[in-house]
C-alpha cells in the first residue's frame, strides 16, 4: 500500500507501507521532515500532529472527543484544525492505502 | 544532611541540599533500582511517593485522570501550593484553558523570534570579555533568557532585571539558608509588584490591537478576561519561570556539559547539523525542572505497589533521564545520542512544556553562535547549584574565553 505525504509548499512524497505499519512509524522509516515524534510514539508529546486530508478524514475518522489524542493536539502550539491527527494513533489497515497527510510547518 | 542520617532507611530524595551538592546520583541509581515505586514515609512536606523510571514517569504523567495537576488538591509541587493557572488544572478544563495561549509559541511566531535571538545570542557573546574570568551565568545564560523573556511579555527591555528577581522569588526555597524570604506570606508579598505590573500591562493591551505577546495574547482571550485575579496571576507566573529559569539553567548546564566533555564540543564543531539534537540532549543532561507532583484520585496499581487515593506522587524528571534502560551512559552528554529527543525533561502528556520548541530553538542558537565565531570557552570551575529541589540551577559558573 502506499502513503502520500504532503507538505506545506505542495511537494509530496510517496511511500510504501504495510497492513500493520503505524504512521508516524511509516514517516520516520522515510525520513519525512516535520513529523519528529518526541516521545517516540506514546500520545504522550503531541509532536507527530498531521492534518488528513478532509476527503480522507470523513473514510478514516476524525480524533475521538474527550480523547487523550484530543488533548494533545489541542495543547501543542501547531494550529489544530477538525483533520487534525496524531501519526502516532493512526495504525494502517487496507482501508489506508493511498492515504494522503499533510503535514504542519514548523512542528 | 542531617535528616538522612537521623533516618538511614528513608530514601528522600526532596531534600533540597542534595541539589545544592549536585550529590544526587547515587540516591537515584539506588531507587531505580531498587525502589522505582517509593512510599517515602517522611520527609519536609510529608510523605510522598518516589517514581524514579522513566516508563513509570510517563505512565503516571500520560494518565491525568489517576493522578491529578489540581490546585483543589495541591497543585504540582510537594509541598501545597496554590497556584490557579491552567498548569494546576486537568482536563478538561486544563485543555481548553492551555489551547488558548498557545499561539504565543506557534511556529509562526518562533519564526519571527528567531532572527532576534540569533542578533542577541551574537551581541552578548561579542561583548564577553576575552583572556579574562567572567560569570557565564550572569553575563549569557541571565542576559539572554532576560531578554527573551521581556520579548514575550512586551516589557521595557532596559527593567528585565526585574523579571529576572521576580523569577527568583517565585522559586525560592524557603529553607534555603540564602533566601531573602522565609514565609509563603513574603513571597507572596514580595510577588505583589509584580502581579500588579502585569496587571496593569494587562489593561493596557485590552485597548489595542491583538499582538502576539504573552500578555496580549491574555488581555484579548474571553476567557482569561473572566477568570479570577488568582488564576491571572497565576498565568503571569507560570509563564515568567517558564520562560525563564529553565532555559536559563540549559544554556549554564550545557557549557558545565561541554567542558566535561570536549570531544563531544569536537563532534559538534566537525557537524554543526547536529546543534538540534545538541540542544535536546543538553536539556536531558541539565533536566532543569527536578520533579513535578501528583496527586492520586483513586487506588492505583505502579509498578506493583498500590498507591492509595489522595497519595502524592512525585514523578523524578532528573532520575527518569538517567535512566540506563533508556540512555545508554546517560551521565554523559552526547550530542549525537540517537533518542536525546525522547528526554523526559519536558514532561509527557497533557502538561508537557509548552515552551519546549522556543527553549530547543534559543539553546540551539547560542551554541551555533559560539560555533561560527569558534570562541573556547574554558570553565574554571563546577557550577554552584541553587538550594532547591525544584529547579536545577546553576547560580555561577566561572569562565574564561581564550583568544
Amino acid at each position: 500500500m502506499h502513503i502520500i505525504f504532503r507538505y506545506a509548499d505542495s511537494r509530496e512524497r510517496v511511500v510504501t507501507a504495510s497492513v500493520g505499519d503505524n504512521l508516524l512509524r511509516v514517516a520516520q522509516a522515510n525520513d519525512i521532515n516535520g513529523i519528529p515524534g518526541d516521545c517516540g510514539g506514546q500520545c504522550a508529546c503531541g509532536t507527530c500532529h498531521v492534518y488528513i486530508d478532509p476527503v480522507w478524514a470523513a473514510r478514516i475518522g476524525n480524533v475521538e472527543p474527550g480523547s487523550t489524542e484530543e488533548a494533545m493536539i489541542f495543547g501543542a502550539p501547531v494550529d489544530a484544525r477538525p483533520t487534525s491527527r496524531l501519526a502516532c494513533q493512526i495504525d494502517l489497515t487496507a482501508h489506508h492505502d493511498g492515504l494522503i497527510v499533510d503535514v504542519p510547518e514548523g512542528q | 544532611m542531617q535528616q538522612l542520617n537521623e533516618t538511614p532507611n528513608v530514601l528522600d530524595a526532596s531534600h533540597p541540599q542534595l541539589y545544592r551538592d549536585d550529590s544526587w546520583r547515587p540516591l537515584f541509581d539506588t531507587l531505580r533500582a531498587e525502589h522505582p515505586v517509593y512510599y517515602c514515609p517522611q520527609s519536609r512536606s510529608g510523605p510522598y511517593w518516589s517514581i524514579s523510571r522513566y516508563a513509570d514517569i510517563v505512565r503516571v504523567d500520560t494518565d491525568p485522570q489517576s493522578f491529578s495537576s489540581s490546585y483543589l488538591h495541591g497543585g504540582v509541587t510537594i509541598e501545597d501550593r496554590v497556584a490557579a493557572s491552567f498548569m494546576q488544572m486537568d482536563p478538561p478544563a486544563h485543555t481548553e484553558k492551555r489551547r488558548n495561549v498557545t499561539a504565543v509559541v506557534a511556529p509562526k511566531s518562533l519564526a519571527q523570534m528567531e532572527g532576534l535571538i540569533r542578533e542577541r545570542a551574537g551581541r552578548v557573546l561579542d561583548a564577553l570579555p576575552r583572556n579574562e574570568e567572567f560569570d557565564w551565568v550572569e553575563q549569557v545564560s541571565i542576559e539572554l533568557t532576560s531578554m527573551m523573556l521581556a520579548t514575550l511579555f512586551a516589557y521595557p527591555v532596559e527593567q528585565r532585571h526585574k523579571l529576572v528577581d521576580w523569577s527568583n522569588l517565585l522559586t525560592a526555597d524557603l529553607d534555603d539558608p540564602e533566601s531573602p524570604i522565609r514565609t509563603e506570606e513574603e513571597r507572596q508579598a514580595g510577588l505583589q509588584e509584580f502581579y500588579l505590573t502585569m496587571l496593569e500591562l494587562w489593561q493596557q493591551r485590552q485597548k489595542e490591537p491583538q499582538s502576539y505577546d504573552i500578555i496580549s495574547l491574555l488581555a484579548h482571550d474571553e476567557s482569561v478576561r473572566s477568570a479570577s485575579f488568582e488564576e491571572i496571576c497565576a498565568l503571569f507566573g507560570l509563564f515568567l519561570v517558564g520562560g525563564n529559569d529553565t532555559t536559563r539553567n540549559s544554556m549554564s548546564g550545557g557549557a558545565w556539559g561541554f567542558s566535561q566533555f570536549p570531544e563531544e564540543w569536537r563532534k559538534l564543531q566537525a557537524n554543526p547539523s547536529l546543534a538540534g539534537n545538541a540542544a535536546a540532549e543538553i536539556i536531558r543532561y541539565q533536566t532543569p525542572v527536578i520533579y513535578q507532583r501528583r496527586t492520586a484520585t483513586r487506588d492505583v496499581v505502579v509498578g506493583g505497589e498500590t498507591i492509595a487515593a489522595g497519595d502524592k506522587v512525585v514523578m523524578w524528571y532528573i532520575s527518569g533521564n538517567r535512566d540506563e534502560s533508556v540512555f545508554a551512559d546517560a551521565d554523559r552528554l552526547q550530542v549525537d545520542r540517537p533518542n536525546a529527543r525522547q528526554h523526559i525533561a519536558f514532561g509527557m502528556g497533557p502538561h508537557r512544556c509548552l515552551g519546549a520548541r522556543l527553549a530547543e530553538m534559543q539553546l540551539r542558537i547560542l551554541w551555533e553562535e559560539v560555533l561560527a565565531r569558534d570562541l573556547a570557552i574554558e570553565i574554571l570551575a563546577p557550577p554552584v547549584y541553587a538550594y532547591s529541589n525544584l529547579v536545577r540551577s546553576p547560580l555561577s559558573l566561572r569562565a574564561r574565553i581564550n583568544g
